[in-house]
């Protein structure tokens, strides 16, 4: 007999502690940031996430002995303290790679982050960072194209991508919506979205919205010569009725489709991305009630896990927050996931909040979308953090605009290759961007009365979710 | 209203149509056309060079002048092809390319002789 049976309840870190431990590369890794109960000494708390999250249950059972727990078992293997946070810790936990199905990222979370968040030895419990081992990493699917053949598809290089989210988000026929998408098109955005809101409701059925729509779309690429999309969002109540708006997007000629991946959840959202792949439309992604999940510092899912829970269930755009406009988002953090979703090698980076190696192997990079607040005068500065791999929406500060939406979409254009060219001049565009803009807006009357209306913008970077740094 | 300017566009007038990267902005002169072949080589890049008549710039395939000049450092060289491309086809965009090899793209790609629109 190998083992006996003995009834009861063990120490998690008997078990699950196991300091000595090197991870092999086809282990799945997580950080977990914890707060434990008082009285729980680290490695018993540490241990006991590690079990909670995967073989473990409270108490021995007979069953245990019928398998190898040793190789199934998740092994918390170090524990390092948090700058500037004396409760709290991370707890740095090894899975084998067997524990997961393959190309499931649904899989993937009910583990880490299923029971586990509300086990009573923890006060509070934050998953700050994965490392999903390469070879997990080849069984998804991942973006439907990716930025490359997005770029090819819509034709446009050498700058980042436009776009408009369409206002008010809700009540507009569908036929004023369609107008509204027209003007900005023609103007001169390449993209124009769906408020994530925006469904099938009674003000505005999908279908007419379709309709109308994709009559702008051509019209506007016919009058400017330029490829254009409007991010038609399919997100509904059942699969069936998504495939349904999806398959009618396509006979209507429509280059990219939406979705929004936490709400709709990620069975909807993986399937929906092998739809796109398989009928070659682009797939933008949504992120409503990310920030349910990932805005407090002490408990929930950090957005970069978000961030690579959707590159491998499947997405071409993300929202990636701006740095610069009305919605949060800690600069060298946000530029973390930034390259997360771009880069297929990201590298260890604790200012980052970066806490492994990351190997995408041969999964296309989605294009991170800054979205919320932005004008022009946020131009200079999103071209220099952004770069040309991003596209850069709009709502107010195109639709605002006092001519309407057509000049405003051209105020956008006009700036964003003004930087564009002053950059590849050799400019520095955070330094010099009054003067670049200026400059532009000679040749511009919609950019210079864009200039008017949106005052010239400070920088403040001060963020309710900050990287974890020293006080002391 | 009568401060509203209006958006002169449409699909009678061939003036309307665009062709991608800073085509929102003014022509380019010489030494600004210099400074984008410049930061194509710069960024380690191949340069070349494509035109079309404007009435088919919609489509995915413009004519290739010539080959892309892989590895050529020369400024000099590739605004000499260009010029080429533009007094052989005087009526057509001629547009520079920047393809990056390691992206699979295309790093950059803008209109620098503008064709007659018709």
């Amino acid at each position: 007999m190998a083992k006996n049976y003995q009834a009861g309840v063990k120490d998690y870190r008997e078990t699950y502690w196991m300091p000595d431990y090197a991870p092999k590369d086809t282990d799945f890794l997580a950080c977990f940031k914890v707060i434990p109960q008082e009285g729980v000494p680290r490695e018993e708390a540490a241990a006991a996430v590690a079990a909670e999250s995967s073989t473990g249950t409270w108490t021995t059972v007979w069953t245990d002995l019928l398998t190898d727990l040793d190789y199934y078992k998740g092994r918390a293997y170090a524990i390092e303290d948090v700058p500037g946070n004396d409760e709290a810790f991370y707890a740095f936990i090894a899975y084998p790679i067997d524990l997961f199905e393959e190309g499931s990222v649904v899989n993937i979370l009910t583990s880490l982050v299923g029971n586990v968040f509300g086990f009573k030895a923890v006060r509070s419990l934050r998953l700050e960072d994965v490392r999903v081992p390469r070879a997990y990493v080849m069984t998804c699917g991942g973006p439907p194209h990716g930025i490359q053949v997005e770029r090819d598809i819509m034709n446009k290089y050498g700058r980042p991508l436009l776009g408009c989210t369409i206002k008010p988000k809700l009540g507009l026929s569908a036929k004023n919506y369609g107008r509204a998408v027209y003007e900005v098109l023609r103007g001169g955005l390449d993209f124009s979205k769906d408020d994530e809101n925006v469904n099938s409701q009674p003000f505005m059925r999908w279908k007419q919205r379709f309709d109308f729509v994709m009559e702008a779309v051509h019209k506007a690429q016919d009058e400017t010569g330029e490829r254009k999309g409007h991010y038609l969002n399919v997100t509904a109540p059942t699969p069936e009725e998504m495939y349904k708006r999806a398959e009618y997007a396509k006979e209507l000629g429509a280059p990219i489709i939406m979705h929004d991946y936490l709400t709709g959840g990620f069975t909807a959202n993986t399937g929906l991305a092998n739809w796109c792949r398989d009928n070659g439309l682009l797939l933008h992604i949504h992120r409503a009630m990310h920030a349910v999940l990932d805005r407090n510092p002490n408990h929930g899912i950090h957005f970069r896990v978000l961030t690579k829970m959707l590159r491998l269930s499947g997405g071409d755009h993300l929202h990636s927050g701006t740095v610069v406009g009305k919605l949060e988002g800690d600069r060298d953090a946000t530029l973390g996931w930034i390259d997360l979703m771009r880069d297929r090698y990201i590298k260890e980076d604790r200012t980052r909040g970066i806490m492994f190696d990351q190997d995408w192997g041969s999964l296309p990079g989605v294009f991170p979308v800054a979205s919320g607040g932005i004008h022009v005068w946020h131009m200079p500065a999103l071209v220099s953090i952004f770069g040309d791999d991003s596209i850069l929406q709009f709502g107010g500060g195109t639709l605002g605009h006092p001519w309407g939406n057509a000049a405003g979409a051209a105020a956008n254009r006009v700036s964003l290759e003004a930087c564009v060219k002053a950059r590849n001049e050799g400019r520095e565009l955070e330094k010099e961007g009054k003067d670049i803009l200026t400059e532009a807006a000679k040749h511009s009357p919609e950019l210079k009365m864009a200039m008017e209306t949106w005052k010239e913008i400070k920088f403040e970077f001060d963020t309710v979710d900050k990287l974890d740094v020293v006080h002391r | 209203m009568s401060d509203v300017q209006d958006y002169k566009s449409s699909l009678s007038d061939p003036g309307s149509r665009k062709f991608e990267t800073f085509s929102y902005l003014p022509t380019m002169e010489a030494v600004e056309i210099r400074k984008q072949v410049e930061y194509i080589l710069s960024q380690g890049w191949n340069p070349a060079i494509e035109h079309t008549e404007p009435e088919n710039a919609f489509g995915y395939f413009w004519y290739m002048w010539k080959l892309p000049m892989f590895g050529e450092t020369d400024i000099d060289r590739v605004l000499a092809e260009a010029a080429a491309c533009h007094r052989a086809h005087p009526d057509n965009h001629v547009r520079l390319v920047g393809f990056d090899n390691y992206a699979q793209s295309k790093g950059a790609e803008m209109v620098i002789y503008r064709g007659t629109p018709v």
